[in-house]
């Protein structure tokens, strides 16, 4: 049989090798570093504005940069802008300095056109980004280092929206075609599907989609050269498979750990596992408002009930889910909001011991001393244990006389049952890329009308709320906004609107020697590895 | 120099082929509409293909665009007559065209195919004819043990066993991908001229073979036993032929006409069925392309798919009965005789 030389080995031989070519020729300074990273699934496209998706953002951040970035702690950062805020003469107008002497890979120069070009393609349909861009009238140049962003009203967190659009090349783009995002009705390949020249740390150099992408550090960026010098990034979609070619040394990084084998590769001789807190919050929600529900044999709609809510709310053993279902891997939380979003509370964070006793005396205060049944919709493949969550809520709610009918399915058929209104009790997990709370109250609190409200399943509609919430949009003051911020959260942790389970956790493995910090939106930067 | 029946027979074997084509073509328009009927309950594609800041007029929009809102029969008769000129469309999830994307995933799957098709055949003609000749000894006993164990495990396991034995903790063998590959012409990718794609290639043409392999192998040494009993072997063996001679001139000769058989329709199955060992084995074949597409609910890329599998079995049959035509000289008679 063939035989295939122990990686390991070969690797520390080479590392040898290097250091003892490095102790000859002290000339030498840095080794070539390549990491090989392997995740469930690859990026959808390498256009820097098709898509808005975690994966296709993540790689791109390697090749693209963004105007600001985002710092592990959650935090905004310099990336081509090295100053921005909202401009002194007019609220309305957000002011960007761009960083200079910035080069293309194609060896190009890059300008604020280029930046006021990028900017306009992604706020353009068919780009997956429009809709972050949204409230901008006007993007234009005003010196060689100055871009204006002029906003339809005061857009104090537009800032906030700018962490994953990227900036190309306009010359490049114009050359071959690619001036809008690539359109999925017209049929064909844009150039720039598997073809990029952005500004990033890292050139593309091979792009097999679905099997392997090979990135090579940019020598002319204008930051510090990276320790990782070549990234090779691979998807393996079975969690078997890519737990054992970690094991077997195949690949250095592991993204997405399956929550069952954390604890066993954390116990493994060469292996270390970092974990931190992902930006999402899982939470159920339910009809609130209809006259009575389809999937239920009760008078009315019970959900309608504060009461039936509240006794959920009780009923709900956040810990036990932590416990048995996620093996330990979550933060049980009853805010329904990730912990560093502006707007969390450690008061709405907090959540007592399920009481039976009172919640079962609720339930005969609501009507409904029998209880009832109702059906339960959820996911299967969209979170960490989704179902699995949803099972252990089934037994939850039992033990008050809630029959509940488990509904799960693959997430193309979960989500359109929330987006058209067909579900009277749903699982959701949501993320909060600006970091703020109004886009929490904007897609699941406001009203369903125009841009709100799309993932508001619970039907709760409240004018005088929304009208807060749409406040929320231009005000500039931030210590009054965030009172405002506080007064409806207030009201919406009041009405229990969503029964919220837990954070997700993310933990990354990776061989011995390598030091990687889990970055909140998932989005680990090879930039950021160090080596032993 | 042509005879009259021969005349007879060229025509009707024309006949027969057309009759058979136009079948094909039934087959395939039949696979595509209940292919359709089933991907309206495959969910939303829009669902997958949008952030989840897009507005609910925007997703309507969209769907309306990629003509998801028309009628059934309206898509369907779009989607054939597209497919007819060769066009399956761009695929929702990676941006490219579809056919584009099946023929350059194809060769890593036919290539898998095809050594796993191999392996078994010779292997399962193999431990066939050593259990069937060698019945109570320990190792056709050991032989016919495990190989209850190849039809009885499911195939996701085995291959996440071999990964286990052989990836991590023999690490003799990469557990995943295909090992490096080159271009033969334009678009055949092969990984079977270098040796990290040879080494890759193993793990998983055992793991989709391994059923093959025990089919045949049980078939071969039934078959064997069975001639082995019957009378011009022991006339054989009264000439006094040698054993070999006995075993492989006159038993085994006579027991390949059905394996053959079994084999070649096998291979359709071993193409079809890739879908699991390429997940495990993240094998960039058409399979793994397949549920990746399911899960993305990339229509375009899942029509075609299953188009293009439907074509496998049609051609595999039609060449099946028309090597029986050929190779049966009672078929030909008879048609010929009712002519006369």
């Amino acid at each position: 049989m063939f035989m295939m030389p122990n990686l390991r080995t070969a690797r520390a031989g080479l590392m040898m090798g290097a250091a003892a070519a490095a102790l000859v020729l002290t000339s030498v300074t840095a080794d070539a570093e390549t990491i090989r990273w392997a995740r469930v699934g690859d990026a959808l496209t390498m256009d820097p504005h098709s898509q808005n998706e975690g994966p296709t953002h993540t790689l791109n951040h390697h090749i693209y940069e963004t105007l600001v970035g985002r710092a592990d702690d959650g935090s905004l950062t310099q990336r081509l802008a090295t100053d921005w805020g909202i401009s002194e003469e007019d609220e309305n107008v957000w002011v960007f300095t761009i960083r200079e002497g910035v080069k293309f890979h194609d060896g190009s120069d890059m300008t604020v056109e280029d930046v006021v070009f990028s900017l306009d393609r992604a706020r353009t349909p068919p780009s997956g980004m429009a809709a972050l861009h949204a409230a901008v009238e006007e993007v234009t140049a005003v010196d060689d280092t100055t871009v204006h962003v002029r906003m339809s009203g005061p857009a104090p967190l537009y800032v906030q929206n700018l962490t994953n659009t990227f900036i190309m090349s306009k010359a490049w783009a114009e050359a071959n075609g690619v001036e809008t995002s690539p359109n999925f009705a017209a049929g064909e390949e844009a150039h720039s599907v598997r073809n990029t020249n952005g500004t990033g740390p890292y050139m593309l150099v091979e792009r097999d989609p679905e099997v392997r992408t090979v990135l090579r550090a940019f020598e002319d960026h204008w930051a510090d050269a990276p320790e990782v010098t070549e990234i090779i990034y691979t998807p393996i979609t079975e969690a078997a498979t890519r737990v054992a070619a970690l094991l077997s040394g195949e690949v250095d990084i592991v993204q997405d750990v399956p929550v069952q084998d954390i604890a066993r590769l954390e116990q493994t001789d060469g292996i270390s596992v970092v974990r931190g807190p992902e930006n999402r919050n899982i939470f159920f929600s339910y009809d609130m408002t209809s006259d009575s529900l389809a999937s239920s044999n009760a008078d009315g709609n019970p959900f309608a009930s504060p009461e039936v809510r509240e006794a959920m709310s009780l009923a709900i053993d956040r810990n036990a889910i932590q416990q048995v279902v996620m093996r330990g891997e979550s933060q049980p939380s009853a805010a329904p909001l990730p912990p560093f979003v502006n707007g969390w509370t450690e008061d709405m964070h907090a959540f007592g011991d399920p009481d039976l006793a009172r919640a079962g005396e609720l339930m005969a205060e609501a009507g409904y001393p029998d209880g009832f049944s109702v059906q339960l919709d959820c996911p299967n493949d969209r979170y960490l244990n989704d179902e699995s969550i949803c099972q252990a809520l089934v037994g939850m709610l039992a033990r008050i006389n809630i029959q509940v009918d488990l509904n799960a399915q693959t997430r193309s058929l979960h989500f359109p049952l929330i987006e058209n209104w067909e579900t009277d009790f749903y699982l959701l997990g949501w993320g909060v890329p600006t970091f703020d709370s109004q886009y929490v109250f904007d897609f699941l609190v406001h009203s369903r009308e125009g841009s709100y409200g799309s993932f508001n399943g619970s039907r709760y509609s409240n004018p005088e709320l929304d009208e807060k919430i749409q406040a929320l949009a231009t005000m500039t003051d931030l210590e009054e906004r965030d009172a405002l911020i506080a007064e409806i959260w207030d009201e919406v942790m009041e009405e229990r609107i969503f029964l919220n389970v837990h954070n997700q956790v993310l933990a990354y493995a990776m061989r011995d020697g390598i030091n990687l910090d889990v970055h909140p939106e998932n989005q680990p930067r090879m930039t950021t590895v160090t080596f032993d | 120099m042509l005879t009259v029946s021969a005349v007879y027979a060229g025509s009707d074997m024309l006949a027969f082929i057309l009759r058979r084509l136009v079948q094909s073509v039934i087959v395939m328009l039949t696979v595509a509409l209940v292919a359709f009927a089933l991907f309206r309950f495959v969910g939303d594609p829009i669902a997958s293909m949008v952030g989840q800041e897009t507005t609910l007029a925007e997703r309507a929009e969209m769907r309306e665009a990629l003509g998801l809102n028309d009628p059934f029969v309206v898509q369907f008769a779009k989607f054939v007559t597209r497919a007819a000129t060769g066009d399956f469309g761009i695929s929702y999830r990676l941006q490219q065209p579809v056919m584009e994307l099946i023929l350059s995933r194809l060769p890593a799957t036919l290539e898998l195919a095809l050594v796993s098709g191999v392996a078994a055949f010779v292997f399962g003609v193999g431990f066939g004819v050593y259990t069937a000749l060698n019945r109570g000894n320990w190792l056709s006993g050991t032989i016919m043990t495990a190989s209850l164990i190849g039809v009885s495990l499911p195939t996701f396991l085995i291959g996440v066993l071999l990964i286990w034995v052989f990836a991590v903790e023999l690490q003799w063998l990469p557990s995943f991908g295909r090992g490096e590959t080159v271009y033969i012409g334009n678009w055949w990718r092969t990984g079977l001229l270098t040796e990290s794609g040879r080494a890759s290639l193993i793990l998983p043409a055992i793991t989709l073979g391994l059923y093959q392999m025990t089919l045949i192998m049980r078939l071969v040494r039934a078959e064997m036993l069975e001639v082995l009993r019957t009378d011009y072997i022991k006339f054989a063996r009264a000439r006094g032929l040698s054993n070999r001679a006995v075993h492989f001139g006159h038993a085994l000769k006579n027991t390949l006409v059905p394996v053959i058989t079994i084999t070649g329709l096998q291979l359709g199955s071993i193409i079809a069925f890739s879908i699991i060992t390429e997940t495990v084995f993240q094998w960039p074949g058409v399979g793994a392309l397949f549920i990746n597409s399911v899960r993305f609910v990339d229509v375009p890329v899942m029509a075609a798919y299953l188009m293009l599998i439907a074509l496998v079995f049609v051609v595999i049959n039609l060449i099946v009965d028309l090597l029986y035509y050929a190779v049966d000289p009672r078929l030909r008679v008879d048609r010929a005789n009712t002519r006369h």
